[in-house]
């Protein structure tokens, strides 16, 4: 597959959706609380959108519908034209925290994921493609290093890793470097970027940064609460790949400025 | 933080350490041990406590070198202290067994958290040497009524131990594993019961002090063979030196069985760089 995604370069294929939402919604019948309404979202192939909006206005929710950890109350949730009724191996998941197991290695808490699902010997059989994961994100030599010898940004770069030994067709952010200090979390947005551009990932980011939703994403859908809904979806047109210097150009500061206007500025946090 | 040999001296701050801290632990250890025999003779010189209820610690120590010449040349009392061991070492095992599983139904499943943790409390608020009598009307005055009594104290810390740890995993872990589609089986067995392990460690520790009070009072009750037997023989002679040189032999024992835990857990829990506050519980 991935040798099919070279040779068609994306911009000369129309995109192909990868993930669709159709009018997703979650009530919580024991307290009777709409916590999503009505949510329409479609991840075209090697696209990166992003959703933000405040503390408790259904994100979170969203996200584990998504990744099948909850079924909606209504709609349609279709991954690669087939229904999501729980977890799946091909999407991938990363968390604020890095949630490396400490008495296993780096490469044993990568391959974590296949170990789960087909066994030890099949986890081992991936230890090549671990290691050329761990090289793609930088960490190259690593493998046999506990997690407790980790910095917190080369712990997210091994969750990174994680993630994709799968090769998962869809990615899920939930906040991934918020944990990490600011300079570190602006380097790793960009070596997400990177990473997603070299596979042509398809990727959905949950945030509570604006400027990491902006200099990201193809698509920002800026999300309200109480219902949780999309009340607006921001088209960043931006040239890729993206640098840090964007932060400072007009473009970037009016685009902010845009999604800053539609958010409710008193519940956001 | 480098010395700086440019800069005036005035200029220069450096941390004090009081005179203390430069002392090393053992002298300190050794300066109350000496200040608690001087205490000890003083009080025996004075006269004011008789010799049966408080022996010198000159008669203590020639006590405690007939104890260990007898030990060491294999005499009866070898064989005495063997009995206890073996009662400790069988009740450990046992009540490790039997208080991990019991751990892990508690702690895992909602049918365990509700019908049978109850009656664990309820059990373990009971003063459990009253249960000595029990054990010996069932299984007689052998070794067998002293390790159920043993094993009777030291299974409920290591239930607790087991089920705490068994909560310790964080909702991080548990939604990884729900994502990576776990099965309940795998989650228990490649994060919960890892993650748990130092909780499960607590138990153990705790557990490994209370079977050896279990194996002496089930001999001071039950009467058998034991290191305990000879204890209760000396105090019935009114022997007290002899009473306190036994006791340190089953006080050596007891550090034993402690230290084999703190080096099971040191192995096991590789990852938890343990300092030696958590190492003494």
């Amino acid at each position: 597959m991935s040798v099919a995604r070279q040779a068609l370069s994306p911009a000369t294929v129309a995109a192909r959706p990868v993930y669709q939402l159709r009018g997703v919604s979650k009530t919580y019948a024991k307290r009777n609380i709409q916590a999503l309404g009505a949510v329409d979202l479609t991840l075209t192939e090697g696209s990166f959108c992003s959703v933000i909006g405040a503390s408790g206005c259904g994100k979170s929710t969203l996200l584990k519908i998504m990744a099948g950890l909850a079924p909606p109350s209504a709609g349609s949730v279709m991954l690669e034209g087939k229904p999501v009724v729980g977890p799946r191996r091909d999407i991938g998941m990363m968390f604020q925290q890095a949630t490396l197991f400490p008495w296993r290695t780096t490469i044993e808490n990568i391959v974590l994921p296949i170990e789960i699902r087909d066994g030890k010997q099949a986890a081992r059989a991936k230890h090549d493609e671990a290691r050329r994961l761990l090289e793609l994100v930088g960490l190259k030599g690593f493998e046999g290093v506990y997690p407790s010898e980790l910095s917190g940004g080369m712990a997210q770069r091994a969750a990174i890793c994680r993630m994709l030994i799968t090769e998962p067709a869809v990615l899920l952010l939930d906040e991934p470097f918020s944990a990490l200090d600011e300079l570190t979390r602006e380097y790793m947005n960009m070596e997400l970027q990177r990473i997603c551009l070299e596979r042509n990932a398809t990727a959905f980011l949950v945030t509570h940064s604006i400027p990491e939703a902006v200099i990201l994403s193809d698509v920002v859908h800026v999300m309200s609460p109480r219902p949780g809904r999309f009340v607006e979806s921001i088209e960043i047109d931006l040239p890729r790949p993206r640098t840090l210097d964007m932060i400072t150009t007009p473009r970037f500061g009016a685009l902010v400025d845009r999604i800053r206007a539609r958010l409710d500025k008193g519940s956001f946090l | 933080m480098s010395d700086t040999a440019a800069d005036p001296p005035s200029t220069v701050w450096v941390e004090k350490t009081s005179w203390y801290d430069r002392v090393p632990r053992w002298v300190s250890m050794l300066a109350i041990f000496v200040l608690a025999v001087s205490i000890w003779e003083a009080v025996h010189v004075s006269g004011l406590v008789s010799g049966i209820i408080l022996p010198s610690p000159a008669e203590t120590w020639r006590n405690i070198v007939f104890v260990g010449s007898n030990l060491l040349a294999g005499g009866y009392m070898l064989t005495a202290l063997w009995i206890t061991i073996q009662e400790v070492a069988y009740a450990f095992v046992l009540a490790t067994l039997i208080g991990f599983t019991l751990g892990v139904v508690v702690g895992e499943t909602t049918f365990g958290e509700r019908a049978i943790m109850p009656y664990l409390v309820a059990i373990d608020t009971m003063p459990k040497v009253a249960f000595a009598p029990l054990f010996i009307a069932w299984l007689g005055f052998g070794l067998e009524s002293k390790v159920a009594l043993a094993t009777f104290i030291a299974t409920f810390p290591i239930v607790v131990g087991t089920a705490a740890g068994l909560h310790a995993a964080d909702e991080n872990a548990r939604m990884l594993f729900r994502t990576m589609g776990a099965s309940r089986w795998q989650t228990l067995v490649k994060m919960k019961l890892p993650t748990g392990m130092p909780q499960f460690f607590t138990g153990l520790k705790i557990a490994s002090v209370g079977v050896m009070a279990g194996a002496i009072t089930g001999e001071f009750l039950g009467g058998g063979k034991g290191f305990g037997e000879l204890i209760r023989i000396a105090s019935t002679n009114l022997d007290t030196a002899r009473v306190f040189a036994l006791i340190v032999y089953l006080s050596f024992v007891g550090l034993a069985c402690f230290g084999l835990v703190v080096f099971l857990q040191r192995r096991l829990i590789f990852w938890q760089r343990s300092s030696a506050a958590s190492a003494s519980m």
